[in-house]
């Protein structure tokens, strides 16, 4: 599907003859070209994954956080230039307290995807600021119960059962179908996670990589938080073992 | 002479006010009095204190009638957008808070004390009080205004949790009557707002119908009882 839009793709204020605006198709590929990040949405709360393609040996492990908690309720993954997703997780931070102070209660899920997908959707609009580079996988826990939004450059946001952006987000859209959701735990969520992204890395083209993941479900007490420590390593354990049983087939 | 009717007269109108706000098992009941005072004249005897904010928040205002008329009505709207905004009706609490915001930020200016009720799905039935200088406190009961003075006791013994819908108006009805008893700045007529899962029911009390207490006396015969004769008479004049 992808074409040159040579001479309409220089300005995101300009639409081509076919009614594309190229600049924002290209901020989708930075996103596109960055490590997979994964959601899904369990019947007891929300689990996301990073696979963190590690660019350099020398880096500290723990470094480099792709998954951010927004307000006690909910978080954000990111995929795409880090610079750029610093940005929007800082935006989203402060319009989940603006809207504390304001009404006196969290922000709702629902309107916190709304006011990140408008603020990305914002700078698309202007000659000159650059379209955001990155796409974000936002996960949170309100009155309503668990809710899972992807907000992409060009400002869409969309509510998921389960989403998948960056590198090897065909193969995990297919792996998370396969998912039925409605029943799993997040327990059982944050294996199902692992295993989907140890399972799409591909270890030709990418060097080593890092598993962060995160999650908001009735055991963490409806906040958003790092997946514990020794749940994390059960789900890398179950990964890798599931990796093997494939390989030797 | 002059100088002073024209001070009170032109005195900016007050609530003298007693106002009310009690949770009841499945709703709150909302009651006040209907006195509308500049100085010692009673502007308006049958005014309406308690008024909507949305279809299940109602606010009782009390102090300045313009302060509170004026908060009221910027609630209303930041409300009205809010609901459009969540797709739901707004809670008790969102529409307590953005009051209580109006209040503080603007304290050097306003003077009013005002009681938020109402029901929502999440929360049921809850009472937020916010006085003078916009503090917020949620409580199962709440009293305000200057006829509130004479009922600290009266709650603190007549007050149970978990009253019925009709105990609770009861209550309320009783209480307001009792203030007006004692307070100059409150009279006329006591009205109740029910709020519930069902809906809201507004109840009116005439002045005439409220018990009387203490030395309280019973209405005399009336020379205005000449004039309703069913046909008119001119007035004998010797």
């Amino acid at each position: 599907m992808s074409s040159i839009g040579t001479g309409y793709d220089l300005s995101v204020t300009t639409f081509s003859p076919d009614g594309r605006v190229f600049q924002i198709e290209y901020a989708a590929k930075a996103v596109d070209n960055s490590g997979t990040v994964i959601g899904i949405k369990c019947k007891d709360g929300v689990v996301m994954g990073v696979e963190k393609l590690v660019a350099s040996k020398m880096m500290l492990s723990g470094s480099n956080r792709r998954i951010h908690s927004v307000h006690r309720h909910s978080g954000m993954a990111v995929a795409g230039l880090a610079a750029d997703g610093r940005q929007i997780v800082a935006r989203a931070k402060s319009e989940a307290t603006n809207y504390e102070s304001v009404y006196g209660e969290a922000i709702p899920v629902k309107e916190l995807a709304d006011r990140v997908g408008s603020y990305v959707h914002l700078c698309t609009l202007y000659w000159w600021l650059r379209p955001f580079g990155c796409g974000v996988i936002l996960g949170g826990y309100d009155r309503e119960g668990p809710q899972l939004y992807m907000v992409e450059p060009s400002g869409v946001s969309y509510r998921y059962f389960g989403a998948a952006i960056g590198k090897g987000r065909q193969a995990a859209k297919t792996e998370i179908e396969k998912l039925k959701l409605s029943e799993l735990t997040c327990r059982q969520g944050v294996v199902e996670v692992a295993k989907i992204i140890y399972g799409i890395h591909d270890e030709a083209k990418d060097k080593d990589f890092e598993l962060e993941m995160s999650w908001v479900c009735d055991e963490s007490n409806r906040q958003h938080k790092k997946v514990p420590e020794e749940l994390l390593e059960e789900a890398k354990a179950a990964a890798k073992a599931a990796l093997e049983e494939m390989d030797a087939d | 002479m002059n100088m002073d009717l024209k001070k009170d007269l032109d005195a900016p109108h007050s609530m003298g006010t007693t106002i009310i706000g009690v949770t009841y098992n499945g709703g709150v009941v909302l009651g006040a009095d209907s006195r509308t005072s500049t100085g010692v004249y009673v502007a308006n005897r049958a005014s309406d204190k308690i008024t909507q904010l949305t279809d299940n928040v109602y606010v009782c205002r009390s102090g300045s009638a313009a302060d509170s008329q004026i908060v009221s009505d910027y609630v209303r709207y930041f409300l009205h957008q809010h609901t459009i905004q969540q797709g739901q009706p707004a809670t008790v609490k969102v529409a307590a808070n953005l009051v209580r915001l109006l209040s503080y930020n603007n304290k050097d200016i306003l003077q009013t004390g005002m009681i938020v009720g109402g029901w929502d799905k999440y929360e049921g039935g809850k009472i937020y009080g916010i006085p003078l200088g916009g503090t917020i406190i949620e409580q199962p009961f709440s009293i305000g205004g200057s006829g509130s003075s004479y009922l600290y006791g009266f709650f603190d013994q007549a007050w149970k949790e978990g009253m019925t819908k009709d105990e609770a108006e009861q209550l309320v009805v009783k209480a307001v009557s009792l203030a007006i008893a004692r307070d100059g700045a409150s009279g006329g007529v006591v009205r109740t707002v029910i709020i519930n899962s069902e809906g809201v029911t507004r109840n009116f009390y005439p002045g005439d119908k409220l018990p009387l207490w203490h030395e309280e006396l019973e209405p005399q015969n009336s020379l205005l009882d000449i004039l309703n004769a069913s046909s008119p008479e001119p007035m004998n004049i010797q």
